[in-house]
């Protein structure tokens, strides 16, 4: 016997009421934010709850979270204790430190809020079904105001955890503190989530929402790449050598004056600063909520006021301009035989550049390759002192991991994702011919190519910057091309190994645990280059070192036959072997991949 | 119409399964199938939600291996040489996935370049397919821009671009305006009387009446009948005439009608 379908027992209990026409009185409850919120948590739920292995991932997860919070924590303790030493400016820069701190939070805030916004309010999948039910509209503005905050600040969150606990620890502070850094930093996150997507409300009443996101990325972009030069060439670092100010009463003026006085990063510095130093100030805090609070409620009138308009634009996606994707260039843009491989390139290549989320993001990386060289640059080297020589060696096996660190982080982003974004059209790639390998060894190409072409200039650039010996010079290099063959390897299959198919922002795909972990092995592979490689370089620039300044017949110690050996030929060896066994698995997992979006078991 | 070359001729079957299973782990989706279908033939794979169509399906395209038995298209095994024997096919699934940012005409000639086809007859071709479902005006703009029926037209259109011998479709009508539909039943029709032959899940049970020559009915992953209209007129019995009827009676669903009063019952 089936159940009852409808359940009327209020609605007939209501019969000959007035009250007939009112859904309430019929038994509707309408449904609140918590309602609205429960099926994307229980899908979160659902999902890792099932994952195999689950728990193990989540208790890895959480031990690598902790040893994240202790590492930023024991560095800021230890900067607080160091401008503690300063007498009569230690607070000042502690406060200078915080205001700062917090300034660069509200603006990456700012940035992914406007950005998540237009997912959440516009572009998700579940808006139609939410839109088409009687839900209060306010109710569905908070509940997607609370979902766009809290996938736009978790991270900044993570990050302000250890932040403010190195504060109180070092301040001594009471049990309220605590409480009140609570409820700064709940303010302090509201403000940037309304503003974002009451301005992403605004763009999408005014270009359609495919235009607006497009516009988005790209401004979001350009102003993220903006701040991290302004911060750059700022040189924030003179902040703490006051040597080189003109006077200490200009270095106090500096740090007297706040960063930004009229937003709401310097209120909550403030709020938190003058309770934990004894002069507790009530009016930051109360600037702070009060504004937060208003927000909330001037959010809530605009969405009320503009989002059905906006909702009805963002849905107007098709455009026809006629002819604008007839050029053919991308399909000779390698010259095989096999007409699969010349598709596959120019597949990707399109995909690429026709997606701003996409292409817009090389304009980030290239402010942080010209940041890295300029990095180098500034570095206070002397080039004249005889120990220089040495210092710049060693500099320059340094910079050796950390270009390596820098396309490691370009591998990661770009591609790691792309066996997750090919998963869902695995139907057709598996249905087809099309050997496995070929695919593969496409996305190889497609991917190491335009790292090698970041990697090399980078590496010959800050090697020229620094002057190193050309043995070095040749060290570098060629382990910087076998390292980048063998990341774009690591990242290709750790991808396949851990796909996601489900996300439809590829910029989240590297933040899941397979992306973690092409890191941490990427960053232990460059390590294990780097000590290889270092101690035959070391034991034979020492021997240089020791016969340029000894002279004819002074002690040379030996450099010896087996650090070379074993230092360059294990580093070869490693990168051979990480090259050929990713590949091979990699084969091995398309091959085997039968998990597919969207697609039931029968 | 789209000419297709008449392989009438030649010998069957050009799909055979012998004894295929599929299982998720503990979960048998598929419990051994055998089933062979000649040359020139629409072959219809009825069954309830949840019997293994889709899984059956997704064997025969290639996409899934079999736990256990044979699948052979125009006689070569498909797990033992994949390459040669998806040559042979073409395959239309019911919900997938495009490459949003390539436009119809990009990814109509990267398919046919899967196949390992290209050149001024492919471009032909191509042209007549979108020709032939209204996407011609379409053809250079991005999928992003396409409705779900424009996806289903490209995809169908990618499926023959190859001039395969087996297409294999999964819920062929979902999301088509009727003269589409009738183009497709018209376009499967002419591939078959020119030797190609087809493999096709359905719910629409007019549409397998109305288009199939054969058709087995599957129910927990196993084949409770088959055979043409007047064949399983016979296996059901009396009674059952229309398609319909010997659906509901092969797969258990006499109920159904108890099943539609009681829940009318409800909502009066």
């Amino acid at each position: 016997m089936i159940g009852r379908v409808v359940d009327r027992s209020v609605g007939d209990r209501s019969v000959g009421d007035p009250a007939l026409g009112d859904p309430a009185a019929r038994g509707h409850v309408r449904p609140g934010v918590r309602a609205l919120l429960r099926p994307k948590l229980r899908s979160k739920w659902n999902r890792s709850a099932r994952r195999e292995g689950g728990r193990v991932r989540l208790a890895f997860l959480g031990v690598l979270a902790l040893g994240f919070w202790a590492l930023l924590f024991t560095l800021i303790y230890r900067m607080l204790l160091y401008f503690r030493g300063a007498e009569g400016i230690g607070d000042l820069l502690a406060g200078k430190l915080l205001g700062i701190g917090f300034l660069t939070f509200l603006m990456i805030l700012l940035l992914s809020n406007v950005i998540t916004a237009l997912s959440t309010f516009f572009l998700s999948r579940d808006l139609d079904l939410l839109l088409a039910a009687p839900v209060d509209p306010l109710q569905v503005y908070w509940a997607r105001l609370t979902e766009s905050m809290v996938n736009s600040s978790w991270m900044v969150v993570l990050l302000v955890v250890p932040l403010l606990a190195a504060y109180g620890v070092m301040y001594g502070a009471s049990p309220p503190f605590w409480l009140l850094a609570a409820v700064v930093l709940l303010a302090f996150l509201v403000l940037p989530a309304v503003a974002g997507s009451a301005l992403t409300l605004v763009l999408v009443n005014v270009f359609p929402a495919r235009r607006t996101r497009d516009l988005l990325a790209l401004v979001g972009l350009l102003a993220a790449a903006g701040v991290v030069l302004l911060v750059r060439l700022l040189q924030p670092e003179r902040l703490v050598r006051p040597d080189e100010f003109r006077s200490l009463v200009d270095f106090m003026a500096v740090l007297r004056t706040p960063t930004s006085p009229w937003l709401p990063s310097e209120w909550a510095a403030s709020t938190l600063l003058t309770f934990l130093t004894g002069r507790w100030d009530a009016f930051p805090l109360v600037l702070l909520v009060s504004t937060a609070a208003a927000a909330l409620v001037l959010g809530g009138v605009l969405h009320l006021k503009a989002f059905p308009s906006g909702y009805s634009r963002a849905q107007e996606g098709a455009e026809q301009q006629a002819g604008r994707t007839r050029s053919r260039w991308a399909e000779r843009l390698v010259p095989a035989r096999n007409p699969a491989i010349r598709q596959l390139v120019a597949k990707e290549v399109r995909v690429f550049f026709r997606d701003t989320t996409q292409w817009s993001q090389l304009i980030l990386l290239a402010v942080l390759v010209v940041v890295y060289v300029y990095n180098i640059r500034v570095l206070p080297v002397g080039r004249t002192a005889d120990v220089s020589f040495f210092l710049v060696n060693v500099i320059g096996f340094l910079n050796l991991g950390l270009a390596g660190f820098v396309v490691a982080a370009i591998a990661a982003r770009f591609v790691f994702p792309a066996m997750s974004l090919e998963g869902r059209m695995n139907w057709l790639l598996r249905s087809s011919p099309l050997d496995p390998r070929t695919l593969f060894w496409t996305k190889y190409a497609v991917g190491t190519l335009p790292l090698l072409v970041v990697a090399l200039p980078l590496i010959v650039l800050t090697n020229l910057t620094l002057e190193v010996s050309p043995l070095l010079f040749w060290v570098s290099t060629l382990a910087m091309v076998g390292a980048t063959l063998a990341m774009t390897a690591m990242a290709l299959v750790l991808g396949a190994l851990f796909p996601n198919h489900e996300t439809e922002n590829p910029a989240e795909i590297p933040t899941s645990f397979g992306g973690l972990l092409f890191m941490m092995s990427a960053v232990a592979y460059l390590a294990a280059v780097v000590a290889l490689c270092g101690w035959p370089v070391y034991r034979i620039l020492r021997a240089r070192l020791a016969e340029v300044a000894g002279g004819p017949g002074a002690m040379v110690p030996d450099v010896g036959l087996l650090p070379q050996v074993l230092g360059f030929g294990g580093a070869t060896l490693l990168t051979g072997v990480i090259i050929a066994l990713s590949l091979r698995l990699g084969v091995r997992r398309i091959r085997e991949a039968e998990t597919f979006v969207g697609e039931g078991a029968a | 119409m789209t000419q297709f070359i008449d392989r009438s001729g030649e010998a069957p079957p050009l799909l055979e399964l012998e004894g295929v299973k599929k299982a998720y782990g503990r979960f048998q989706a598929v419990r051994g199938i055998d089933l062979a279908v000649p040359r020139g033939e629409i072959f219809g794979f009825l069954g309830p939600n949840g019997a293994g169509k889709t899984t059956t399906i997704r064997m025969v395209a290639g996409i899934l291996q079999p736990t256990a038995g044979r699948i052979r298209v125009a006689g070569v095994d498909l797990l033992d040489d994949p390459g040669t024997a998806k040559r042979h096919i073409g395959y239309i699934p019911d919900r997938p996935f495009l490459y949003e940012k390539l436009s119809g005409g990009e990814f109509l000639r990267f398919v046919a370049a899967l196949w390992g086809k290209e050149g001024p007859e492919v471009e032909a071709r191509m042209d007549r397919f979108l020709e032939l479902f209204s996407l011609a005006a379409w053809k250079d703009e991005l999928i992003e821009s396409y409705s779900h029926g424009m996806r289903q037209k490209l995809l169908i259109s990618s499926a023959f671009l190859h001039d395969p011998d087996l297409v294999v479709v999964d819920e062929p009508m979902v999301g088509l305006d009727p003269r589409s539909a009738r183009i497709l039943k018209d376009l499967l029709r002419s591939f078959v009387e020119g030797g190609g032959t087809v493999f096709l899940s359905t719910h629409t049970l007019e549409v397998a009446e109305a288009v199939c020559d054969r058709i087995a009915i599957i129910v927990a992953g196993e084949v409770q009948a088959q055979g043409t209209m007047d064949e399983l007129r016979t296996q059901a019995g009396q009674g059952a005439t229309h398609l319909e009827e010997i659906f509901l009676r092969v797969t258990g669903g006499d109920e159904v009608a108890d099943l539609v009063g009681a829940l009318a019952g409800e909502v009066r």
